[in-house]
Formats: structure tokens, sequence, C-alpha cells
């Protein structure tokens, strides 16, 4: 019955994808077109347009698909099934995490995880500036492509942070104002 | 905290965090760093780190990871619980919504316009946080070379993430044992 079949599909989704979001695509785009719920450019235009939706994109497509095949309880059993994975994974390693912080092992793994993820941090917000500065926010990226509107925001919003401490909410309202603004004359 | 306080305290700060991350994991960092370990002071810049390093390692939306594990540090499973759903509540929500108005959604020059502008706005959230975690960490040779190794493999050579924090942690106990060698020496 297809709330099982979403159920699993999403379910095996989230145990087998691992570091989020994007890189999950392939295999959701396997099996959603395997399944005949989507088609691929359906699938295409979903993923553009989750990059204007808040939240994580396992549970904007999860959401979607189930909605489309089987109302809200589709959407409802194929959310569950995405995030069921990654919460009992999760439990069962903070469980042990707060018991093994003594460990050496585990001390010193994360003493060097921890320059690992700024440097990560990093990476992140250095990509997602290339690629809309030079690329249009796609993956091409030529120098032909250079969108001036992006980089005056972003200087911007850098003058604002840099002055003074706003919340992060208050900054994405702000940048959507500006970009409203900016990109419309 | 009593203990009723703490699960929707948890629903609704994670509710907040899922409904203004836009942009993925990452993107989650600075509401995560202002929520989490500034206002609520459930983690530490430390923990923080070591959380995000589990968090991508894992299998899953690192978001739902992240919640997962803040909740139950805060309050066991129930808050395991009630933070999943409120990271998770407002997609829901917000999908099913737009997928009535899927076509006006996506052609909307306004919406596109905004959007154009927050993922502008988010590169510098991003990078402010990277560099308050920056600030704080231990200003060792090691730690420079891991992090300007991470940024190049992930940057420059775009090595898998789970890769580059499985090296994290081996270079880390390594240096780990050296030192305690180099120790026991002296």
């Amino acid at each position: 019955m297809i709330l099982l079949k979403l159920f699993m599909v999403f379910f095996a989704t989230g145990l087998f994808t691992v570091g989020g979001g994007y890189a999950m695509i392939p295999m959701i785009t396997e099996l959603i077109t395997k399944n005949q719920w989507l088609s691929y450019n359906e699938i295409v235009n979903f993923i553009a347009i989750s990059e204007s939706t808040p939240g994580p994109f396992a549970v904007n497509i999860a959401t979607f698909v189930g909605f489309e095949q089987y109302g809200f309880f589709g959407a409802l059993v194929s959310v569950l099934g995405v995030i069921l994975p990654s919460f009992v994974i999760i439990v069962l390693i903070a469980k042990f995490f707060f018991g093994f912080t003594d460990n050496f092992y585990v001390k010193s793994a994360l003493n060097g995880l921890s320059p690992t993820v700024i440097g990560l941090i990093f990476s992140a917000g250095a990509s997602i500036a290339i690629k809309n500065l030079f690329g249009n926010g796609g993956d091409i990226l030529s120098f032909s492509n250079f969108d001036y509107k992006a980089l005056i925001i972003f200087l911007l919003i850098g003058c604002v942070v840099f002055i003074k401490k706003i919340h992060p909410i208050l900054i994405v309202l702000i940048s959507a104002g500006l970009g409203v603004i900016i990109y419309g004359i | 905290m009593e203990n009723n306080k703490i699960h929707r305290t948890l629903f609704f700060t994670f509710l907040k965090i899922g409904l203004f991350t836009f942009g993925g994991g990452y993107a989650m960092i600075p509401l995560i760093n202002s929520e989490v370990v500034e206002r609520r002071n459930w983690l530490t810049d430390k923990e923080m780190l070591e959380m995000l390093a589990i968090s991508e390692a894992t299998p899953g939306p690192v978001a739902i990871n992240v919640a997962s594990f803040v909740g139950y540090k805060k309050a066991k499973i129930k808050g395991a619980i009630c933070s999943t759903l409120g990271v998770s509540f407002p997609s829901f929500l917000i999908i099913i919504i737009v997928s009535f108005f899927l076509n006006a959604f996506s052609s909307n020059i306004y919406i596109q316009n905004a959007f154009k502008g927050i993922r502008a706005g988010v590169v510098v959230l991003i990078l402010s946080a990277c560099y308050k975690l920056f600030k704080q960490m231990d200003k060792k040779v090691v730690n420079y070379v891991i992090l300007v190794s991470a940024i190049i493999l992930s940057l420059g050579l775009s090595f898998s993430t789970i890769g580059i924090i499985l090296m994290g942690a081996i270079v880390g106990i390594v240096y780990g044992l050296v030192a305690r060698r180099s120790e026991n020496f002296h």
C-alpha cells in the first residue's frame, strides 16, 4: 500500500545518505522516478523551489512527494520515514557520547574535529559566495556571470553585521528586503 | 526549568530555527549559535563544533541530527522528539501550502529576488559564525594545519565531508598520542 511504500522509500533515503541535503539527490531521484511519483524534471524544479523554502531539503521533498501521493497522511508518513533513522542513531550516539567524553581517544578525536569543522564551515560559506557571485546560484561558473548586485548586498550586510550584533533572523529578513529592492532595479 | 517548560522551549526554539534556515545545514549554524549557544546556553561553542562534526558524519539531514542531539542532551528522548518535531514543522506546513501555489510561487519575481538577497545574507552569517568560532580556537600549529587542510580538501578538491571529518578525528588521535608520548619522556 502506498503509505507503507512512501515510508520505506524515505526511510531508506534517511538511512543511506550521509552529509545531508543535496547528497541525497541521486538516491532520491532514482527512487522517486522508479516509483513514478514525479518526473525527473519535476524533481529538478522542486530542488530549485526548495532553495526558497526553509528547513531541511529531505523534509521538504518528503512532504511534497508524500502530499502529492496521499495527501496529509502521505506527507506525514514520508516525513516520519526520513527523520526516523537520524533520530534513532543520534539518540544512541548521544547516550554514549556523554559517557565517553573522558576517554582519551574520544577527547583527542574531538580536539582534531574542532578545527576541521571550522574549516568546513568556512568552505561552505565560501562556496555559496562563489556560486552566487559567479554562477547565478547555479553550477556554471564564469567571470561573465559576475553578479555585482549580490556583491552589493553581501557588502551591505557585512557592514551591518560588523557594526552591530543583530539576530540572524533579522538579517535574513533584511537580506530578503534588500534582494527585492536591489534586484528589482 | 520544570519539565513541561523545557519540552515546550525545545519545540519552539527549534521551530524558530527550522523556520529561518534557508539553504541547508550550514545556514543553520548562525541560528544554532544565537539561540542554542548564546541565548539558552544549552551548548558551549566547543560542544557545538563537536555536535556538528557528529551530525555531518551520521546519516540523515544535518538539521534533524542537530535537533535530536540538543533535544536529547537537554531532556532525553522526549526532548529529542520535541526538538526534532519543532525543526521539521515549518517545512512540513510551508511545503503543503506552497504545493498548491507551486507555479505561482516559483515564477514570482519578488520571491525570486528576495531569495537571491537571502542567499547573499546567509553567506555573511555563515562566515561571521565561522569567525567567532575561529577566534576561540586553540591557536596551536596543528590546529592551523588541520583547518587549512580541511578548507583545501573541501573547497579546492571537493573531498567528501565525511572523509574530511574522519581525517580530522584521526589526526586528532595521532596528535594526542604523540603529545602524550613526548610528555612521558620529560
